[in-house]
């Protein structure tokens, strides 16, 4: 090392000795960040690593190895297969009925500038509500077995059970409250992208005399194609994650019917007290939004070269 | 040729009007029953309430804590957006003007952080905060949903900073401006815009948030306003009217700035659509 700082030419040290004071106050600037979120993310991020490894009860620091055991009870267990299966049917839900919802109701709002506000405030109410809310408000005023809509409905034989009572279909109630308050924050994003096509193109393909389903096929599509597809990966690995609606509604019953992987873990950790096994259980979920993270990133680069 | 144009645009407004009011009639019925009794809303939910009682209010307001709740509400929102503001802003210069030798590593991290899910850290994160302490304190969990939001908030801040001409930096430093007034006094009025954009969409997430609060907060007098209304949910399970004026508690709030300030939030969510 003492070599080489001899080797440099002279002025090098003085170049260097002048710069270092000034990037070390930068370096102050981002400090506060990389604490916060060292402390927070970074070291409890890699403390599940070697948690899900251990037999940790997340209350005293011992903890013995016990290799990939956790991951072997857990792929051996049914409770774990249904949360899994019940992950893919809500990433089914999410990557059609908000999409196919948000997109309508986007395009129809482009070509209404006058109202256009006012459905988005509409729409977007039940996303700005908390989910403790929209949860409760679903159990108590539709859902109830006694005084909820449902009960009414049913009462004058309009509609069958109470869905939550339903192994069959207690998911896709949750699924509705969720996507009820989730969709309207798609409508928004899609319009926001629509309105940044640029106007040329759209009176290019006019003055080509294009139909409507033309200009959308081959002007507006394109434009909007990194939007859509930012969102759709952004809601798979949501789909992993989704624990707020089903943890208030219905703890992941009745008889594991709504399980999902986020309450399955929850239960180890919290009713068990057992964290090595919510550690690996997190750290699956990690794995399927890192697969989508990737055939993202694969994608988008094939996007870029094209 | 005008008629045939109404005509043709017909089934689009009614699929906005009946999408319109398919999000709003949830809303709604908290309304009408949270004046009515518990007999009144198993009855009939649909009907409008006789008279305009607000006995249902009073009940929830005690039973539900709001007082405590919504106390410890503002101190995880405040402590949230302070926090994020500070250290996003400042982060964000630093990265935008590529004023340290580390930045693209700094940034391959934040860009890492933001699609790091909570489930990654918060086992290990709970025994860490009780070993210190720091569980049913408002205060420190409001860190805890600031270091979530903190990776969005970073970007969104630098890409504020990077819309800011370099030949304004310069001047100052020209003019003498050391690094903390270049900061203070030239660029904290040019982002000002932007702070309220990423205070309004931080602030939301944290008054909604439920995984963090719920693990982190046990104690009654740490409940945030939306914790002490679910503490109802078991004591008045066949008392919908009660239930539906605690609802009205909470949403009400919310709506009031909400609609106030729509631009801004509306906004916020398009620039952070990363965030689900």
């Amino acid at each position: 090392m003492t070599t080489t700082t001899e080797a440099l030419p002279l002025d090098a040290p003085f170049v260097r000795s002048r710069r270092r004071p000034r990037t070390g106050k930068y370096y102050l600037l981002v400090a506060p960040s990389l604490l916060l979120s060292g402390i927070v993310v970074l070291i409890p991020g890699l403390l599940t690593a070697i948690a899900a490894f251990t037999n940790w009860n997340g209350l005293s620091l011992h903890a013995n190895w016990v290799g990939f055991g956790n991951f072997r009870s857990i792929f051996d267990d049914p409770v774990f297969r249904t949360a899994l299966g019940d992950n893919l049917k809500w990433a089914g839900l999410f990557l059609t009925i908000p999409v196919g919802l948000g997109l309508g109701t986007s395009l129809l709002l482009l070509r209404r500038p006058r109202t256009r506000t006012l459905y988005q405030v509409l729409f977007l109410v039940p996303y700005v509500l908390a989910p403790v809310t929209n949860a409760i408000l679903w159990l108590n005023i539709i859902y109830d077995p006694v005084a909820g809509l449902w009960a009414w409905l049913q009462g004058h034989g309009l509609v069958g059970q109470v869905p939550l009572g339903s192994t069959h279909w207690v998911l896709l109630a949750v699924a509705t409250v969720d996507m009820w308050h989730f969709w309207g924050f798609l409508m928004v994003v899609y319009l926001a992208a629509l309105r940044q096509t640029p106007p040329e193109q759209i009176e290019a393909a006019r003055v080509e005399g294009a139909s409507t389903r033309q200009l959308f096929r081959h002007v507006y599509l394109p434009n909007i194609m990194p939007t859509l597809m930012l969102m759709f990966v952004m809601e798979a690995i949501f789909s992993f994650l989704s624990f707020d609606y089903i943890h208030l509604m219905t703890g992941g019953g009745p008889a594991h019917a709504s399980e999902v992987l986020s309450t399955y873990a929850y239960t180890f950790a919290f009713s068990e007290y057992e964290f090595g096994m919510a550690a690996a259980v997190s750290l699956v979920m990690s794995f399927f939004g890192l697969l989508m993270g990737a055939v993202y990133a694969i994608l988008s680069r094939r996007e870029l070269a094209s | 040729m005008k008629l045939r144009r109404a005509l043709r645009s017909t089934p689009g407004h009614i699929v906005l009007i009946v999408l319109a009011v398919l999000q709003l009639f949830p809303i709604a019925l908290v309304f009408i029953n949270s004046f009515k009794t518990s007999f009144q809303v198993a009855a009939d939910p649909l009907s409008l309430p006789h008279q305009l009682d607000f006995s249902n209010f009073t009940t929830a307001w005690d039973y539900g804590h709001f007082g405590t709740g919504f106390l410890n509400s503002v101190l995880v929102v405040g402590t949230t957006i302070v926090v994020v503001l500070i250290c996003a802003s400042l982060a964000g210069y630093v990265l935008a003007g590529k004023k340290i030798r580390a930045w693209p590593l700094v940034t391959m991290y934040f860009l890492a952080a933001v699609t790091i899910p909570v489930w990654l850290f918060l086992f290990p994160l709970y025994f860490e905060y009780s070993k210190l302490h720091l569980l049913n304190d408002p205060v420190a969990v409001g860190f805890i949903v600031a270091a979530i939001n903190l990776p969005l908030a970073v970007f969104l801040m630098r890409a504020f900073f990077l819309k800011i001409p370099a030949a304004l930096e310069e001047a100052a430093v020209v003019d003498g401006a050391g690094v903390g007034s270049l900061l203070w006094r030239v660029m904290l009025p040019i982002i000002s815009p932007g702070l309220l954009t990423v205070a309004v969409l931080v602030g939301l997430f944290a008054w909604n948030e439920y995984l963090i609060t719920t693990t982190f907060l046990q104690t009654p007098s740490s409940y945030t306003a939306t914790l002490g209304y679910l503490t109802m949910n078991g004591t008045f399970t066949d008392q919908q009217g009660i239930m539906m004026a605690g609802a009205v508690i909470l949403i009400l709030p919310v709506l009031v700035i909400f609609i106030a300030v729509q631009r801004l939030f509306i906004e916020g969510f398009v620039s952070g659509a990363v965030k689900g």
